[in-house]
């Protein structure tokens, strides 16, 4: 039991990591970014560069994932999502566009990083372990704490900072915020490079350990999805909720239900329909959105 | 400004021509000789893109080597050898429409795809328009009658596991095994395959129903529960390269001490990346490459594709094959060339020398045992054990 939820919170910490910039993205401009997923796979290269094949620090692998990301994530927001949003009303535009771009972003890691696996030299070595209880390498641990660290970081940010309260603002009611004098451009590319560079960030500390490859952009961006729905969409405890809940689960159902096959995510995709036809804005969002 | 600007358009798009052009190396003149396509259909984006990708690369590499020597001489005419790619991105309906493309280039040869439901679905297409396709999947009833077109472009896992399991049984004293499969067609049947044969052979099969999904990143929750019951072997059945060294690191991580292994090809940088010196000690099947076996043909070949790509793939060892056979067999039969029949006929009594494995090994095709007719190639069954970021050769094997 000790190692289902030592195993449980490891994931949702990281989980819930990769929904936060998701839901913040959506939360101030209401776009679902297909392309987060992808975005997570370009800092995992990113930190492989720098950490991997240029030997430098892995610190400064994370750092140039942030940055990276960060910019490209300016840059899409600026000359990408908000042409889009202001010449079309339809939703379906920017969810097209999200699509593209993650699309995109998959030729380009492609071309530039290649098909293959790739992996990081350990961080940390040795594991721990606790009476055979709980079972859990130092790097996991590190890991498991960095991304807690930069959710509340983020949190605090988002709470004290004129910045993040200018985003919450903006993203509670578009228009009274700009009547306020909230820069709405401003602010939407500065989330969109936020949200952005979380994904970043992700991607250069899940690299020490998954490794990263080409193909993880999709799933990672699905399962994004998920944890943001049983939250709710644009909260950003709501994210954090999510994350946790669907790490703990994905952790329960590959133990307890592993020898019946690989039922764990029918029956979470179950228990989720289930939920949302009670419950469709989620946990913690509002109905009316 | 209508002119300038169309100026401006004309000595971009030439500009990217000549790029492209330097980029890609077209600019090689090359004899001018007919050209002889060969297709490939397979999966070369997406989360598979790795299998696809080291057939193409070897394919490529090997057909710019061939040009830049004069051609390949087939009866009394020299060819050119071109590759026409077709990504089917792993889907079904894709590997369909690709194959139809191949028949209307009337390509006659075609490699690919990579899993089974792709070719099982362009079978129809390939027989109906006279293309013979090497498939790197393992359903038998692909290659037995009255299927008739399709080679297996490697051994497959029914033929290399119970080599592997009895390796381990005599010389490492493994008595239980325990699989573990990605919930996916073609893992799930050499799961199936791995179970049966380790149960003919005596060993007990302590665990098989652990499964997980093919976009699975963090494998430590799916291994916990195999682990726990610390088998002797365990088995990755079918596992993709892409997770051979998470599954690896989790398990070893989790304090399992016995052999790992799998019957699928894996890459050795990929396993030193991801699971360093975790890694040592797992055993897979490979091609020619490891340096007790490989000619100077096959170090040249990787050393051209490494040139080319920047990087060489582990996988292409036995992905090298499919076009020489294709080749080979058209030199013994210049007929062969657009009547596939008469190919088929030639395998029956095709014999070459091997030119990447030292030795006497020969091409030739096999598959008699397993499918009642020759619709295999054969690559030699080299199970290698991967040490400190390189294979060693553990044993070697035919298929008959």
């Amino acid at each position: 039991m000790e190692q289902i939820i030592a195993n449980g919170l490891y994931l949702g910490a990281q989980y819930a990591l990769i929904a936060l910039g998701l839901t913040l993205i959506f939360a101030l401009m209401n776009v679902l970014n297909f392309a987060h997923g992808q975005m997570y796979v370009l800092g995992g290269f990113v930190t492989y560069t720098i950490y991997a094949q240029l030997g430098m620090p892995f610190v400064a692998g994370l750092l140039a994932s942030a940055v990276t990301l960060a910019v490209v994530g300016a840059i899409v927001e600026k000359f990408l999502f908000r042409p889009v949003i202001k010449r079309s009303l339809r939703e379906e535009s920017t969810m097209l566009l999200a699509a593209g771009i993650a699309f995109f972003l998959d030729a380009v890691i492609l071309l530039a990083f290649g098909e293959k696996q790739r992996g990081v030299p350990k961080i940390i070595h040795g594991v721990l372990n606790w009476d055979f209880r709980i079972i859990m390498p130092y790097d996991r641990i590190l890991i498991g704490a960095l991304a807690i660290a930069v959710i509340a970081t983020f949190i605090l940010y988002m709470q004290y900072s004129k910045t993040g309260r200018a985003m919450r603002a903006l993203a509670q009611d578009r228009v009274a915020a700009q009547l306020m004098g909230v820069d709405v451009n401003r602010y939407s590319m500065i989330g969109f490079a936020l949200g952005a560079m979380l994904a970043g960030i992700v991607g250069g500390l899940l690299v020490t350990i998954t490794g990263v490859n080409l193909g993880m952009g999709g799933p990672t961006s699905i399962k994004a999805f998920m944890m943001v729905m049983i939250g709710g969409a644009g909260v950003i405890s709501g994210a954090i909720v999510g994350g946790f809940i669907l790490g703990m689960m994905e952790s329960i159902g590959l133990t307890v239900l592993s020898q019946y096959g690989d039922i764990t995510y029918l029956v979470i995709f179950v228990t989720l329909m289930v939920f949302l036809s009670f419950r469709p804005q989620g946990l913690m969002g509002k109905p009316w959105g | 400004m209508t002119t300038t600007r169309r100026l401006i358009l004309k000595s971009a798009a030439l500009a990217v021509a000549l790029a492209v052009s330097i980029a890609t190396g077209t600019s090689i003149a090359y004899a001018e000789n007919e050209e002889l396509k060969i297709g490939f259909v397979g999966v070369t984006s997406g989360p598979a893109a790795a299998w696809g990708i080291s057939n193409v690369r070897s394919m490529q590499t090997r057909a710019e080597w061939l040009n830049e020597k004069g051609g390949v001489k087939i009866g009394d005419k020299t060819y050119n050898i071109e590759i026409v790619t077709f990504d089917d991105q792993k889907d079904p309906k894709r590997a369909i429409a690709g194959m139809e493309k191949m028949a209307q280039e009337g390509i006659h040869y075609v490699v690919g795809p990579n899993v089974d439901d792709g070719a099982a679905a362009v079978r129809p297409v390939a027989e109906q328009n006279g293309i013979m396709y090497f498939p790197y999947a393992f359903p038998k009833e692909l290659y037995s009658a009255p299927a008739s077109n399709a080679i297996l472009g490697m051994v497959a896992n029914y033929q290399s596991g119970p080599a592997i399991y009895k390796y381990l049984m005599d010389n490492k004293g493994v008595k239980t095994v325990a699989f573990v499969s990605a919930n996916e067609s073609d893992p799930l049947s050499q799961r199936d395959g791995g179970v049966q044969a380790a149960k003919a052979l005596g060993l007990e099969v302590v665990s098989s129903s652990i499964t997980y999904q093919v976009d699975t990143t963090d494998f430590t929750p799916v291994i916990t529960p195999v682990v726990q019951l610390k088998p002797d072997l365990l088995v990755l059945s079918g596992v993709a390269p892409a997770n051979a060294p998470q599954l690896i690191r989790s398990a070893r991580e989790l304090g399992f001490q016995g052999i790992i292994s799998t019957e699928t090809a894996q890459d050795a940088t990929v396993l030193k990346e991801g699971a360093g010196e975790l890694a040592n000690g797992f055993i897979s099947v490979g091609g020619a490459s490891t340096p007790e076996i490989a000619t100077d043909t096959m170090k040249e070949f990787v050393d051209r594709y490494t040139k080319m790509f920047g990087e060489y793939n582990d996988e292409s060892n036995t992905k090298v094959y499919a076009l020489e056979y294709i080749l080979e067999t058209l030199k013994a039969n210049p007929a062969a060339i657009d009547d596939v029949k008469a190919f088929q006929t030639t395998m029956d009594t095709f014999e070459a020398s091997n030119p990447y494995m030292k030795g006497d090994a020969k091409l030739k095709y096999v598959g008699m045992t397993s499918f009642g007719q020759k619709r295999q190639v054969s690559v030699p069954l080299v199970v290698n054990v991967y040490k400190d970021g390189k294979f060693e050769t553990l044993f070697v094997a035919s298929v008959d």
